[in-house]
């Protein structure tokens, strides 16, 4: 199947990955920002919004030229900004709402141009939702003795002019984006920035979705830009993040359109689609495996504290079986267990997984069928028993706990107990307290 | 019209208080035709620490806002040492809310400090390495020089309040502007935030300060400003933070006043 795939490949495929992953990086350039705005429907709202600007400028010039076209749709675009903006203050209408309102009343407006004014226009619905990537080559200009795809020309200069805007104005865009009272006390227009910003949209957006249409358009504004941030901690690095990103969906996205089908012996299937799919799939790959807020990353967290809790109960236990008379002792391992699932403890699993981490760590030692504590286990457990008994004193003397509820509460306490904590609890006992309320001595300070 | 009606049109047209670091005439702030300022008269003094104070909604931020040309202003005239806020940008620091921004945003508290030297490093520039020197030596001075790499997202309430007192610092401004530092942050805090503003006055510089603890403001503030849509007083603490000014100030909001009360009886008892 390999060999037939690269057999297949032609110069075709080649400009259709250019194309998309250039329209991916111009999109996911100021995704970004969109994003951290917490306005990433304005891609959504300007793509819709733009309709009536591209049957105005029909109806104007009765052309369909191309530059035409893309100056109506872009004019509509920003002024899909203007209002959103409009709509809010004096309408008092939250954000997302008020562009809700413009954007649908917008394109609302651009069916009715077409179905009444310009219905000789033929605007192909499903060349606006899914692009006309396929067709990439078919309107092809020569710059310096190349055959370049007129659409690659489009997305490659928007992403240009996009990349120039984030570069030259990256800090002015980054303090804008934080915290925009600053900037302009600052005497950085923020206002100024937004629709700079806006129009930028509004010009990729249309740029765009020519080539890939709008449903990779929207995706590729939103997608690549909230996975980034998921990952990144720096704007920079969470731009370059989106950018890998963006070319990643679109390289991935044309293989998987072609190869995924054949799988199942179908023939091969939408290019944006199986793009704006990918974003999707690097975005469930992120949440499950993001450094903080991820998913599996919270799991390990969690079965990594519950080891060291149930490592904690073993070394408790086999210190409070031996006493000093018979330091050493080997408590037999299904003894051990018995004792730990009876004070709820963990279950096998945990137990043997914390047994066999006690022992590489040289805090016990296994004998025959039993275990029993090292010196440096005994140290260990003194501290951790300390901290339980200490917790018992004070749950007791300053809050009152009845004495047969202390073991419960000093049980869980003791596994969250910093040095600090434990010296805190220390000083706040007086030394006739030696001994915890059940009468036991408290192990002393290392 | 004699020498001395010449001289004093002209000052008119000129400054009235050259050397004031803030001069407001008459200013009068509406949100949806409803005032929320209104007519404003305010002249601050040099190298002063000044609270102010008022009940919620008595546009004690909005004061700040419309200052700054943040908010429109519906009628007023604003001053900044005798001229515009435009030509005197540069001499003014400004400190918003905690709140008002995402700290989830992506970026390191080191560059949230730089961001209070932008207005030095200029448009479309990139941040040389003096002003990164400048916005740590501030971090060092808040106590948070160990926390320059960390992402703002990990700071706690404290520590966050800290990082927007060095980009003010950063900024090296002469009057600075702060909404609520004292909001939400633990005790420890609030004491160094305190010797910072001490420290800002004994080198000249004027502090405003939004302030929500009664009890503390004859403790931080040389000044108060008491605001309820009208400046109610202004002036020194010990003259203008009277019961008398606090009742006109609070109304009938009856626990915010018997918590004013208190605190004056006790400041009077100390002294």
């Amino acid at each position: 199947m390999i060999a037939e795939f690269a057999n297949s490949w032609t110069a075709h495929d080649t400009w259709i990955i250019t194309t998309g992953a250039l329209a991916a990086v111009a999109c996911s350039l100021l995704g970004c920002f969109l994003v951290l705005r917490k306005q990433s429907m304005m891609g959504d709202a300007i793509s819709h919004a733009v309709l009536p600007g591209l049957a105005i400028a029909f109806i104007v010039t009765e052309s369909r030229g191309s530059v035409v076209m893309f100056i109506g749709a872009a004019v509509v675009g920003v002024l899909t900004a203007v209002f959103t903006e409009t709509v809010h203050r004096i309408g008092k209408v939250e954000q997302n709402a008020s562009m809700g309102v413009v954007f649908t009343t917008l394109f609302a407006l651009g069916l009715l141009l077409i179905e009444n004014a310009a219905h000789h226009v033929d605007l192909d619905p499903g060349c606006v939702l899914y692009g006309a990537l396929e067709l990439v080559k078919l309107n092809s200009v020569s710059v310096l003795g190349m055959d370049i795809p007129q659409a690659a020309l489009n997305c490659g200069a928007v992403t240009l002019l996009n990349a120039l805007f984030v570069f030259v104005c990256f800090k002015e865009l980054r303090i804008a984006t934080f915290d925009p009272d600053l900037a302009t006390t600052l005497g950085i227009n923020a206002m100024a920035l937004h629709y700079g910003l806006m129009t930028l949209v509004a010009v990729t957006v249309v740029a765009c979705f020519e080539a890939v249409g709008s449903i990779m358009v929207i995706a590729m504004l939103v997608v690549p830009a909230a996975t980034a941030q998921l990952w990144t901690k720096q704007l920079g690095t969470m731009l370059a993040v989106a950018v890998s990103l963006g070319c990643g969906c679109a390289v991935l996205g044309h293989l998987g359109a072609i190869l995924l089908p054949r799988l199942v012996n179908q023939p091969a299937t939408n290019t944006q689609g199986m793009m704006a799919v990918m974003s999707g799939v690097f975005l469930a790959v992120a949440v499950l495996l993001a450094p903080q807020q991820g998913i599996v990353s919270r799991i390990v967290r969690r079965i990594t504290l519950s080891q060291r809790i149930a490592a904690e109960d073993i070394l408790g236990m086999l210190y409070r079986l031996e006493s000093p008379v018979t330091q050493g002792t080997i408590v037999t391992l299904p003894d051990m267990s018995s004792i730990l699932r009876a004070s709820g403890g963990v279950g096998s699993t945990g137990f043997r997984l914390a047994l066999r981490k006690l022992t590489r760590d040289g805090k016990i030692v296994r004998a025959g069928a039993g275990c029993g504590l090292t010196d440096a286990g005994r140290a260990a457990a003194a501290d951790i028993i300390r901290s339980h008994r200490l917790w018992e004193v004070y749950l007791s003397h300053h809050l009152g706990v009845p004495l047969h509820e202390l073991h419960f509460a000093a049980e869980q306490l003791e596994h969250v107990t910093t040095p600090a904590m434990q010296q805190e609890l220390a000083n706040s006992a007086t030394d006739s307290e030696a001994r915890d309320p059940h009468g036991r001595e408290i192990p002393k300070g290392r | 019209m004699n020498g001395a009606e010449v001289a004093n049109s002209a000052t008119r047209k000129g400054s009235e208080h050259p050397d004031a670091p803030l001069a407001i005439h008459d200013l009068t702030v509406a949100y949806h035709r409803r005032p929320v300022l209104w007519d404003v008269d305010l002249v601050l003094p040099k190298g002063k620490l000044i609270g102010i104070v008022g009940p919620n909604g008595a546009g004690k931020s909005t004061l700040i806002k419309a200052v700054l040309d943040l908010t429109p202003r519906a009628s007023g005239r604003v001053q900044f040492y005798g001229k515009s806020y435009r030509e005197q940008r540069h001499r003014v620091g400004y400190v918003p809310q905690r709140e008002s921004v995402d700290w989830d945003f992506p970026v390191t508290v080191q560059d949230v400090v730089t961001m209070g030297r932008y207005r030095q490093i200029g448009w479309f520039r990139r941040v040389s390495k003096a002003h990164r020197q400048a916005a740590y030596t501030a971090l060092e001075r808040v106590g948070m020089a160990d926390f320059a790499d960390r992402q703002i997202s990990q700071l706690s309430g404290g520590q966050q309040q800290r990082v927007f007192l060095a980009r003010a610092l950063a900024q090296e401004a002469e009057i600075y502007f702060m909404d609520e530092p004292f909001a939400g942050v633990d005790a420890s805090t609030e004491k160094a935030i305190v010797t910072i503003l001490q420290g800002l006055r004994a080198s000249g510089s004027t502090v405003l300060v939004v302030h929500h603890d009664l009890q503390t403001v004859p403790q931080y503030f040389d000044h108060v400003v008491m605001l309820n849509m009208r400046v109610v007083a202004h002036g020194p603490t010990e003259e203008v933070f009277t019961e008398e000014n606090l009742v006109k100030t609070y109304g009938g909001r009856l626990t915010l006043f018997d918590e004013a009360v208190r605190a004056v009886t006790q400041h009077r008892a100390k002294k």
